[in-house]
């Protein structure tokens, strides 16, 4: 079983977590088209590498919050909280730090 | 001899030899058993088996596929031929499991005996039962195919079990060891000693009842060194010694799978570890040799002769040959000598001898071909031709062997090792003894230094921790080590001589087999492996695994490096479903009222969590109650969320699809919540108790999804609003009393709420005070579709109020009702429940709720796809159908057909709900139908599960009774309340024992020496607190997140969550703790709010010094002193139950405060009661 760095309450079992989605912005639902809605809803990227998730602690702090996983090697990392977008692509994982490394809050 | 082999041999030990230094048997005492029905005797310390051979016993079982007779190969827990059934118990590793007094024991697999086994005739045609004879043989004709089964399922290799196998208690619990070291020989006890020396918390696993490997059965000098490692290990208390266990597996992170055997009432216990470095010590296996006859009982490896002479002082045999290449070998030879066994020949390879075929008579072996030509009678052969490297952990790590030709053995790839895996002893390599110790203490000592520097990372990470980073920087412990070289001895490649010969003896995979199966294509060992089911037998490939891949190479021609490994996945053991399932945490939940309901005949039924009454009694005297006077019912599980903050309606606008903007203060609401997809999630009433402070209900089912989604949408799309949820489900007790007279009864017993028509219309809210108790919430709502009043009352009071209705409506008729009869209810009513008559595809107009969606509202959740359903006409509807034969009820999921073009028959839609009204006298149902077909009066035919078609009608309405609504106007007179006539008891009842009253003392000044007391403090009162995690509140509290603070009224101040606190006081101060707390939020000028949580959580104490070692057993975190200090708050999972977890220690005694949801209170209490049952806990409730 992997274990998350919660950022608020420190490395825990994933088991404390439930996944609620890749990260990925609500489209305007004034503007949306039923092809962005649904890909927004349903089509997900799946990748081989770094991909953005969102995360709910929902036996621990019960709080939101985003992280960088690689799919093949577990590692994590925090996005950069100054990057609205963290890149997802394959080269991002020379930023890398390690889970160890993250500190709480 | 031969004679002795299957016949029973009384009493008899004639092969036991006198004492032998390293023996593990105590000769003081003796142990009756039986085996197949002969009395049988044995030493304490004598595994079945050692018991068995020490009484001349040589054939213990038939094989899997051709029946043949084994004996003993390995003398270990891996012994293929010696699974037996030992009581109730099928598949006993009997050279393992230890004689206990009065058990019987049988060989499996045989029928009518052992010794005549009618199935043994497979021998005779085993050239038919080729490699995959099965697959090609009962393929056709399928129809057959369960008759082959049945006759198939007769040879299977097991034992029988017996359902009145008396129930066994297995456990579980976590451990978080620094150093995990699999396998108790010199190089585990070695890394083990030097891991702990460096300060590192080691769990040491070993297989085995006994520690020192191989050092066990070896020279007497060995033996010494065995015991003074373990005089070490003993005197260290930092490592945790397991016997009799073994490591399943290793899964992400270093989260190891343990099964820990024997324990006392305990058959075996799962341990989840995560630990922060592993050294894997598992060393090696003994390999057998292919050849013809190698698996008849006399031929064995060189460490199960030497296990039988040196730890259970048993002759192995009287006349032996001794294969040996290898110094194993060779002691194994000098250890026949030594006990006086005749040791006619030793066939030395090394020297370019070799055996070539192996005879038996009777079933066991009676002679040895060699290749110079001799024929040597013997009944013991003893092979010692190489090792397997036991690297199954490494592999489950991601890292794949290599084959080291020279050494004719597999070896880890040192190169792709992972950083928190290490590796020592025979798996690396070959050294004396000396050299083995020094290459384990070396990575022992690395293994704690990588540990220390995880930990250290934990603690920096951890928010319960004390310690500041700059301090653990200073504790980086010691240096790295160097390690020594070791690497694999020369030994020469032994797998096959020029016969054939079994290579998996579980499975009965011969060598020509694997040969035909590669002529057959299945020339990779991956394909040959699945083909001949080689290695895939109980001992998954421990022993046969190199010897089959060499014999695959042989027949390809590859080189065994080529050929390459299949690979070992967990298990690395076999485990029972019992370790795996046992002690399961299955949280429940009850209401304030379940005594009431228990002592009342309630049937209960499951919903979710919950436990609920379904019905008292007749369900259709309990509807019939309700429509003409007046029923109560327990609806605690109605999901209440208390919403607090000036954007209160910004947030429910966002939520439900219905508008939010206009409620007044006193009003409640229906409302839908739809999820983005459109599809109807869950609905509820919410209403507005002050300017910014609203009650929204949902479904049961959907009181966590909804908390959830709310959160959702107020951390990660609007942060912006100022909104504080809390969860209250708990904290009230719910009743829903409904009918003709509930006004009536309800004024009863309630003062400052004017009940008239007039003051307290339908679809309000009031609170007041209810027989006493302050503080209840009254809707005026309808579910059943009659004049009713939704009760909420503060928990403790629950009961309370539940039995003063009864009690003051007993002339009005007044019954409990049930969650059946208020199915039929709210049927009759029409009113749709989610998930019942919608599934995970019916969006909002699809149910009957497009009344409720109100498009020209900004933003809702699922708006898109409502706006474009809404233009799509068609889809499926939501009506009421009543079958033309009112006596029919069609079952639930009911298809409705209708003839399509060219006549065939569509499914047009289903019954979703279906009872017989005792109201209307007749079936009624709600329908998800086609919308072409929902227009009322069309005639629809259901068909039954059955097969037959009845026609049913759609109605006009939903509502089958009362479509206007009249019933739930109904204007009835309230008498005037009597002032004061019902009085509340003095205390709230406890929510872990509800006929008991809860301690309500913060300290505990009793703490039990050697044990845990558990108390139940329920009593205190509770306070929640939001605010900004950062703000002027936060600061005025002074409580981080993760720590305690106590203030001098003697309250304590729990930092519960990021911007969240939990005030835990005694009731006598609690008025004051809540005024200072109330003044302190609204001085603060930013948003925050108080919410008493007095009655809505459990809480419990636990004192005394082994607490850790309690939560253990039900909680994975990590409960050491330097994660989780005196003063720290954290909220996990304990036995599956969300818990917040206090430690509050006592006077220096180790103390827990733990608090939970109220309804969850009984079953947290229970589970550790029961955990702790071996601690000898201590309980007061």
């Amino acid at each position: 079983m992997i274990q998350l760095p919660c950022p608020w309450c420190g490395p825990r079992n994933v088991s404390e977590f439930r996944y609620t989605g890749e990260g990925g912005s609500r489209p305007d639902p004034e503007t949306t088209t039923p092809h962005e809605w649904r890909r927004y809803l349903y089509m997900h990227r799946n990748p081989l590498g770094w991909t953005k998730e969102n995360w709910y602690h929902g036996s621990g702090c019960r709080r939101f919050f985003s992280l960088e996983r690689h799919t093949d090697t577990h590692e994590i990392r925090m996005p950069d909280p100054h990057v609205e977008e963290a890149s997802t692509s394959e080269n991002a994982g020379e930023s890398s730090m390690s889970q160890e490394a993250v500190e709480p809050r | 001899m031969t004679q002795q082999a299957t016949r029973p041999a009384g009493t008899s030990t004639s092969h036991r030899l006198p004492v032998q230094s390293g023996e593990v048997i105590d000769r003081s005492s003796t142990l009756d058993f039986t085996w197949n029905g002969a009395p049988h005797v044995a030493h304490p310390g004598d595994t079945i088996v050692s018991a068995l051979a020490a009484a001349g016993v040589r054939v213990f079982s038939r094989s899997f596929k051709y029946h043949r007779p084994r004996g003993l190969l390995t003398a270990s827990f891996h012994d293929p031929g010696c699974s037996l059934q030992v009581d109730d118990e099928p598949n006993v590793r009997a050279a393992h499991r230890l004689v206990e007094e009065g058990i019987k024991v049988s060989s499996q697999n045989t029928w009518p005996s052992l010794r005549f086994d009618v199935k043994a005739a497979n021998q005779v045609v085993g050239r038919f039962l080729a490699p995959g004879f099965y697959y090609k043989t009962f393929i056709r004709p399928q129809r057959l195919w369960p008759a082959y089964e049945k006759i198939l399922a007769r040879f299977a290799h097991a034992g029988t079990t017996s359902p009145n196998t008396a129930e066994g208690y297995y456990d579980k619990r976590y451990a978080h060891p620094d150093v995990l070291v699999v396998g108790g020989g010199p190089a585990g006890l070695g890394a083990a000693l030097s891991a702990a020396r460096d300060g590192a918390r080691v769990m040491l696993v070993e297989e085995e009842r006994h520690l020192g490997g191989h050092l066990r059965w070896g020279s007497v000098e060995e033996q010494a060194t065995a015991a003074e490692l373990l005089t070490r290990v003993a005197s260290s208390p930092t490592i945790e010694v397991l016997t009799n266990s073994v490591v399943l597996g290793r899964y992400d992170e270093n989260w190891f799978g343990v099964v820990q055997r024997g324990l006392p009432g305990i058959p075996e216990r799962l341990i989840k570890a995560r630990a922060k470095t592993a050294v894997v010590a598992a060393g090696l296996m003994e390999r057998p040799y292919v050849f013809d006859g190698n698996d008849l009982p006399g031929v064995m490896l060189s460490t199960a002769a030497r296990r039988l002479i040196n730890l259970y002082a048993v002759r192995p045999g009287q006349r032996a040959v001794v294969l040996t290449a290898n110094a194993a070998g060779d002691a194994a030879a000098d250890d026949l000598r030594r006990i006086g066994v005749e040791v006619a020949a030793v066939v030395d390879p090394r020297q370019g001898a070799d055996v070539v075929r192996a005879h038996g008579r009777r079933g066991v072996l009676s002679a040895v071909d060699l290749t110079d030509g001799r024929t040597i009678e013997a009944d013991l052969l003893v092979t010692a031709v190489g090792w397997t490297a036991m690297t199954s952990l490494l592999n489950m790590a991601g890292n794949r062997p290599i084959y080291v030709p020279e050494a004719a053995r597999f070896v880890p790839d040192r190169t792709t090792m992972p950083d928190d895996v290490l590796v020592t002893g025979g798996l690396v390599g070959d050294g004396s003894v000396a050299q083995i110790l020094a290459h384990a203490e070396a990575v022992g000592a690395e293994a704690a230094r990588r540990a220390a520097r995880r930990r250290n990372a934990q603690v920096a990470a951890t928010t319960t921790s004390a310690k500041s980073s700059s301090e653990l920087a200073q504790s980086a412990g010691p240096p790295e080590t160097d390690t020594p070289e070791l690497s694999p001895a020369p030994h020469p490649e032994l797998f096959r001589a020029g016969t054939h010969g079994m290579v998996d003896f579980s499975e009965d995979v011969s060598s020509k087999d694997l040969i035909s199966a590669v002529r057959e294509g299945y020339d990779s060992a991956e394909l040959a492996k699945r083909y001949t089911t080689v290695t895939m037998g109980p001992v998954q490939g421990k022993l046969e695994l190199v010897n089959a891949v060499a014999v695959i190479a042989e027949a390809t021609g590859a080189t065994i490096a080529q050929t390459g490994s299949t690979t070992w996945r967990p298990m690395y053991a076999p485990v029972t479903l019992g370790a795996l399932a046992g002690r399961i945490f299955e949280p429940v939940r009850y209401s304030p009222m379940q005594p009431w309901h228990e002592r009342n005949g309630a049937v209960p039924m499951v919903a979710g969590q919950w436990i609920r009454p379904d019905r008292y009694g007749d369900p259709a005297h309990e509807v019939r109650a309700v429509r003409e006077n007046v029923g109560i019912i327990d609806v605690t599980p109605i999901g209440k969320l208390d919403l607090r903050g000036p954007d209160v309606a910004k947030l429910l606008n966002q939520l439900y699809i219905n508008k939010w903007s206009k409620l007044d203060v006193g009003k409640v609401r229906y409302g839908v919540m739809c999820a983005e997809d459109g599809v109807v999630m869950d609905d509820g009433v919410t209403g507005r108790l002050s300017q910014d402070h609203y009650l929204m209900s949902t479904t049961s089912s959907g009181a966590a999804n909804v908390w959830e989604w709310v959160e959702n949408w107020l951390q990660t799309e609007h942060p912006e609003w100022q909104v504080h949820v809390t969860p209250v489900t708990t904290a009230y007790a719910s009743i829903n009393v409904a009918g003709p007279r509930s006004r009536e009864l309800i004024a009863r017993m309630t003062q400052g709420v004017d009940l008239s028509a007039e003051a307290f219309p339908y679809m309000q809210v009031r609170t007041g005070r209810i027989a006493g108790v302050e503080d209840c919430i009254l809707w005026r709502i309808g579910f059943t579709g009659e004049l009713s009043y939704e009760l909420h009352i503060p928990a403790g009071y629950g009961l309370h109020v539940w039995e003063r209705l009864l009690e003051y409506g007993q002339d009005l008729g007044v019954r409990a009702f049930g969650v059946e009869a208020q199915r039929i209810l709210r049927l009759e009513k029409g009113h749709l429940i989610i998930g019942q008559d919608t599934d995970g595809l019916t969006r909002a107009y699809s149910a009957g709720l497009g009344w409720a969606v109100k498009l020209d509202k900004a933003d809702f959740a699922g708006k898109p796809e409502l706006v474009w359903q809404s233009a799509e006409p068609g889809g499926m509807r939501l009506v009421g159908v009543q079958p033309v034969d009112g006596t029919i009820v069609p079952p639930e999921a009911s298809q409705i057909v209708a003839r399509g073009a060219g006549k065939v028959l569509d499914i047009v839609g289903r019954i979703t709900s279906s009872r017989l009204s005792p109201t209307l006298g007749r079936s009624i149902c709600l329908a998800q139908l086609d919308a072409s077909l929902a227009e009322a009066g069309t005639v629809l035919t259901v068909r039954l599960p059955d097969g037959r078609d009845v026609a049913a009608t759609v109605t006009e309405h939903l509502a089958h009774l009362d479509p206007s609504g009249e019933r739930q106007q109904l204007v009835t007179i309230a008498p005037d309340p009597v002032p004061d006539a019902v009085r509340r008891p003095e205390n709230p009842r406890s929510p872990i024992s509800p006929e008991g009253i809860a301690s309500a003392e913060l300290t505990s000044g009793a703490a039990v020496a050697g044990s845990v007391l558990i108390t139940d403090v329920s009593g205190l009162s509770k306070f929640g607190i939001r605010a900004a995690p950062d703000g002027v509140l936060a600061d005025e509290l002074g409580t981080d997140f993760g720590r305690i603070t106590k203030a001098a009224d003697g309250s304590l101040t729990v930092g519960s969550g990021p911007g969240e606190w939990v005030v835990l006081a005694e009731p006598d101060v609690a008025a004051d703790v809540l005024t200072r707390l109330e003044s302190v939020a609204s001085t603060s000028g930013a948003h925050a709010s108080v919410v008493d949580l007095t009655h809505g959580r459990a809480l419990l104490r636990l004192t005394g010094p082994r607490c850790a070692d309690l939560l253990a057993k039900v909680c994975g975190i990590d409960f050491s002193d330097d994660l989780t200090p005196d003063g720290s708050a954290l909220r996990t999972s304990v036995a599956k139950l969300v818990t917040d977890i206090v430690r509050d220690d006592q006077e220096g005694v180790p103390s827990y405060l733990l608090h939970c949801e109220r309804s969850s209170g009984t079953y947290l209490f229970e589970a550790l009661v029961d955990a702790g049952a071996e601690f000898g806990v201590e309980s007061v409730r």
